[in-house]
C-alpha cells in the first residue's frame, strides 16, 4: 500500500492539540506533564476561551509551560502563583485564568498563597501535579512525599518523626469554604486521561463561571525522581501513591 | 476657605490621590504607621466608583505578587508598606524589576532592624535605592517632604512608572506618614480603558491574544548570552532616567557657607533649622533631594565648589551619606548627623550638631 | 501669626482629636497647618502628644523643640514639656492628678480645672472641649465659629446632635481662666 493512500484527513484519529506549540517539551520520557498539558490545551480551545485567559506558570518542572500551550502567561515566582492570579483575575474579571503548579510550588513555599487564594474563592483553577518530589532540582523530598519514600534529601526514605507526614492539600483544600470544585485525578491510563479531562473541563468552566477556586489535583508520576522505569513508575503510583491520595473528587459544588 | 483644599495624613493623601490618578488596584496589608492608606481606601470604596479594585491580602508576600499579576495585565496597580513589610516583598520587587513592570510601591519607613519600633526612620535609603532583592536593578525612587507631595507622587510615580516601564517607590518616614496638612488633591481622571492599554501596553498579558502572538511575562532566561542583553536593556533605560529624571529642591543655596543635604521631613527640620541660623548670622542653605534615585549627584558637587562643607541629615546610621560623598570627592568636608531608632531630631539640635562640625573645622 | 502648639496627656483625653479639631478650625481660617502626633499604641493608654502648628506663611518642621503654648494633662507631660515652653509662652494645665505643680517664673501659667468642670458638665466625653475652650480664651488662634464648623467636620454625622454639647463645654472652659 501507498503511504499517500493512507495519509488522507478521513483516516486521520489523532492531531496535535492546536494550542500546544510546535516545539519539543524539556519533559522526561514518561513524565505525566506532557499528558496535563495536553488535556489544557484541548480544553481550552474545545471552550473556545483561548484568546480570554491568563495562565499562572510555576517554579518546578512546569517553569516553561508558557513555551509549551500557545496563551498569554505570566510566570510566577515560586509558590506565588495563586496571589499572581488573584491579582490578574481582580483586575480582568471576565478572563479565564488558572495556574499550574507542583506539589512544592503549591504545598509548600507556596501554601498560605495557595489558602488564600481558595479561601477568598478567588475565581481561578489551580492544575496541582503531585508527584511526591521535586522534580527540576533533582528529586529531594515534597511535602507529598511518602513515608519511607527515598529521595535525595531523605535518602533512607522519609520520616515522619523527622520530616512528618504526608501533606494532603486538596482534602484540606475541600474543607474551606471559597472551594467550588476539588478533585484528585491520573493521566496512567486512556480512561484515566479521559476522566482528568472532563476534570479540568469542569474545574474551568466552574471557576470561570464565578463560583470560586477549583482544584484539579493529578497524581503523576517522576520516573526520573523516583528512578524508575516509566512503566514501573506507573505501577508504583498505582501500588503506593493512590493509597495516600485515592482518586476522586473531594468536593463538588457545581452541578457537571 | 477654598473649596478643595483638605485637611488629611500624608498616608490618606496617598489613598485619594491613587484613586484619582485611575489606578486599577491596590493590594496591601496592614502595619504601622501607614496602614491608613488600606483603611481609607476600603472607606473610600472606590469599586463603586472608578472600579478600582482593592483588596486586603494575607500577607506582604502575597500582596506584591498580586500587584505582579495585576501590572503584568497592563493594570496601574500599587501596594503600600513599612519597612518590615517591604523587607518581606524583595522577592516580588525583583521580579517586578526583572519583569520591566510599571507599579508602585509604598514605603512609610520605621526604625529597624528587625521589627524595630513604629516611630519614623530613614533606614532602608539603602534597601530602596541600592536594590534590596537580588539582582542589578533600580527603582525610581521618590521622596516626600509634605502632605501635598505624598498626594502628588503618587501620580508622578506612576507616570514616570509607565513611561520607562520600570517600578517606582515613593519613599516615605512615618512623619509625612502620619502628620495632618492641607493638601490639594490632583484632579479626578478616568481610568484607562482596555483599548488604551492594549496600545499603551502591547507587552501586556491582557489574556487577549486574537490578534498577536500570545504574550508572556517571565523573568527566566536560562541562555546566559540572552539573559545579559536582557540586563543590557534595563541599563539602558536606568542611563536614561538618571539623564532626565534627577529633581530635587534647593533652600537658600546662593549665599550659602554650609549646606544641609536632606531628604523627605527631615528637609523640614534642616529648613526650620536654617531659618533660625539666619537669624543668627549664619549662612546655611538646603538640597533636598526628591529623586533619591537617581540621585541629583550633579548639583551636589557643583555646590561643594562653592560652599565650605556639607552636613547630611538622616534618620539612620549613614546611608545618603554614602552618595553625597561619592558627589562630593573630598572637595569639602561632608558631615554626618543621624538619629536612630524612631528618634526625630529638633531643628535646634540638626543646628549644634552642624556648629559644633564648623566650630572643629 | 505663626503658633506653634503642644498637647500632651494620657491616651483617651481626647488629645489627638482636640489637635484635629483646632487644625480643622484652621482650615477655615485659610491658616497653614501641621498636625504632627505621637502614634501607635501609646495612642490607646500611655501618654499621647500632639504639635499643632498655625500659621500664615508655610511652615517648615512639623517637628519642634519649643513651644509658645503647652496644653498638658499628665504629670508626665508636664515633666517633659515644662522647659520646653518658650519665655513669654504659655503652659495651661489640668492641676487634677497633678503632684507636682510647674514652678517656671519665665513663662504664663494657667491651671484649669477641666476634670472638676467636666464632671460638673456631666459629660466625660467633653473633657477636651473644655480645655480647648480654656485655650483658646487665653490663646485665640482661631475663631470660635470655625471650632464648630471644624468640630462638624471632624465628627461623623451620627455624632453631629453632640455639637451643642461641645460648644457649651468650650464655652465651660473660656469661663475657667481669666488670662
Amino acid at each position: 500500500m501507498n503511504p499517500e493512500d493512507i495519509k488522507r484527513p478521513e483516516n486521520k484519529v489523532y492531531s496535535r492539540p492546536e494550542l500546544l506549540c510546535d516545539v519539543s517539551m524539556h519533559y522526561c520520557p514518561g513524565c505525566s506533564h506532557g499528558v496535563v498539558h495536553k488535556l489544557v490545551a484541548e480544553v481550552l480551545k474545545e471552550m473556545g476561551v483561548e484568546h480570554n485567559c491568563i495562565a499562572v506558570a510555576p517554579v518546578g518542572c512546569a517553569v516553561f509551560a508558557y513555551n509549551y500551550i500557545g496563551v498569554d502567561w505570566i510566570e510566577a515566582a515560586h509558590g506565588r502563583a495563586p496571589a499572581v492570579a488573584t491579582g490578574a483575575k481582580r483586575l480582568n474579571p471576565d478572563r479565564l485564568v488558572f495556574t499550574y503548579q507542583g506539589d512544592g510550588d503549591l504545598a509548600a513555599i507556596g501554601t498560605a498563597e495557595t489558602i488564600h487564594a481558595a479561601n477568598r474563592g478567588e475565581n481561578i483553577t489551580i492544575i496541582f501535579i503531585n508527584n511526591a518530589i521535586y522534580g527540576m532540582t533533582g528529586g529531594q523530598m515534597a511535602p507529598t512525599t511518602l513515608e519511607g519514600q527515598k529521595t535525595a534529601t531523605t535518602p533512607y526514605g522519609r520520616r515522619v518523626d523527622l520530616n512528618g507526614y504526608p501533606l494532603k492539600i486538596s482534602n484540606l483544600l475541600a474543607q474551606l469554604d471559597g472551594t467550588c470544585y476539588v478533585t484528585r485525578q491520573s493521566v496512567h491510563t486512556p480512561a484515566a486521561v479521559r476522566k482528568a479531562k472532563a476534570a479540568i473541563r469542569h474545574a474551568f468552566e466552574s471557576s470561570y463561571s464565578g463560583h470560586g477556586t477549583s482544584v484539579v489535583e493529578i497524581v503523576s508520576t517522576c520516573n526520573s525522581g523516583w528512578k524508575m522505569s516509566p512503566a514501573k513508575a506507573n505501577e508504583w503510583m498505582v501500588e503506593h501513591m493512590f493509597e495516600a491520595y485515592p482518586i476522586g473528587d473531594l468536593k463538588n459544588t457545581v452541578e457537571k | 476657605m477654598k473649596e478643595d483644599v483638605k485637611l488629611m495624613k500624608g498616608n490618606e493623601a496617598i489613598a485619594h490621590a491613587a484613586i484619582r490618578y485611575g489606578a486599577d488596584g491596590y493590594f496591601g496589608y496592614p502595619i504601622t504607621p501607614q496602614s491608613e492608606v488600606l483603611e481609607t481606601l476600603e472607606a473610600l470604596m472606590p469599586w463603586e466608583t472608578t472600579g478600582m479594585v482593592v483588596l486586603q491580602a494575607e500577607s506582604e508576600v502575597a500582596s506584591i505578587n498580586m500587584v505582579y499579576g495585576g501590572a503584568s495585565t497592563g493594570k496601574a496597580v500599587m501596594t503600600s508598606s513599612s519597612s518590615p513589610g517591604i523587607s518581606l516583598m524583595q522577592e516580588g520587587l525583583s521580579y517586578i524589576a526583572a519583569g520591566e513592570l510599571p507599579v508602585l510601591v509604598v514605603n512609610v519607613m520605621r526604625g529597624g532592624p528587625g521589627l524595630g519600633t513604629i516611630h519614623p526612620s530613614q533606614s532602608d535609603y539603602f534597601q530602596a535605592v541600592k536594590g534590596g532583592g537580588h539582582g542589578d536593578y533600580h527603582f525610581i525612587v521618590l521622596a516626600p517632604s509634605t502632605v501635598q507631595e505624598m498626594a502628588d507622587f503618587v501620580g508622578l510615580g506612576f507616570d514616570l512608572a509607565f513611561k520607562y516601564r520600570t517600578p517606582a517607590m515613593l519613599l516615605a518616614d512615618g512623619v509625612v506618614g502620619q502628620m495632618m496638612e492641607k493638601v490639594v488633591l490632583p484632579p479626578a481622571r478616568p481610568r484607562r480603558t482596555e483599548e488604551e492599554i492594549a496600545i499603551q501596553c502591547p507587552w501586556a498579558v491582557t489574556g487577549h491574544s486574537a490578534h498577536r502572538k500570545p504574550n508572556v511575562l517571565t523573568t527566566l532566561e536560562l541562555d546566559s548570552a540572552k539573559m545579559e542583553v536582557n540586563n543590557e536593556r534595563f541599563q539602558r533605560t536606568y542611563r536614561l532616567i538618571e539623564d532626565n529624571e534627577v529633581r530635587y529642591q534647593e533652600y537658600y543655596t546662593d549665599d550659602a557657607d554650609y549646606i544641609f543635604i536632606a531628604f523627605g521631613s527631615i528637609a523640614r527640620i534642616c529648613l526650620k533649622a536654617i531659618e533660625d541660623a539666619r537669624e543668627q548670622g549664619l549662612k546655611i542653605g538646603l538640597i533636598r533631594p526628591i529623586t533619591l534615585w537617581p540621585f541629583p549627584s550633579k548639583i551636589i558637587a557643583e555646590m561643594s565648589h562653592k560652599c565650605k562643607g556639607i552636613m547630611v541629615v538622616e534618620l539612620n546610621a549613614g546611608q545618603m551619606i554614602e552618595d553625597v560623598r561619592l558627589a562630593v570627592e573630598g572637595r569639602v568636608p561632608v558631615w554626618h548627623y543621624g538619629r536612630m531608632g524612631g528618634i526625630v531630631p529638633n531643628p535646634p539640635e540638626v543646628l549644634d550638631a552642624l556648629k559644633s562640625h564648623i566650630d572643629n573645622a | 501669626m505663626k503658633k506653634e502648639i503642644i498637647i500632651a496627656g494620657f491616651g483617651g483625653q481626647g488629645v489627638l482629636s482636640m489637635g484635629k479639631i483646632l487644625a480643622y478650625a484652621g482650615l477655615i481660617d485659610d491658616l497653614e497647618i501641621t498636625w504632627m502626633p505621637s502614634y501607635g499604641p501609646e495612642q490607646r493608654g500611655g501618654t499621647a502628644n500632639v504639635t499643632v502648628v498655625l500659621s500664615d506663611a508655610p511652615i517648615s518642621s512639623p517637628v519642634l523643640d519649643t513651644f509658645d503654648t503647652a496644653v498638658i494633662l499628665n504629670q508626665q507631660s508636664l515633666d517633659k514639656f515644662e522647659s520646653k515652653v518658650k519665655p513669654g509662652g504659655a503652659l495651661i494645665y489640668d492641676p487634677y492628678g497633678i503632684h507636682r505643680a510647674p514652678t517656671r517664673t519665665d513663662i504664663n501659667i494657667y491651671p484649669v480645672d477641666a476634670m472638676d468642670a467636666t464632671l460638673e458638665l456631666n459629660n466625660s466625653k467633653a473633657y477636651n472641649m473644655v480645655v480647648l475652650g480654656a485655650l483658646l480664651k487665653i490663646n485665640p488662634v482661631v475663631d470660635i465659629e470655625s471650632v464648630m464648623a471644624g468640630l462638624k467636620k471632624a465628627l461623623p454625622e451620627r455624632h453631629h446632635h453632640l455639637l451643642p454639647l461641645n460648644r457649651e463645654a468650650i464655652s465651660r472652659g473660656m469661663e475657667l481662666v481669666n488670662p
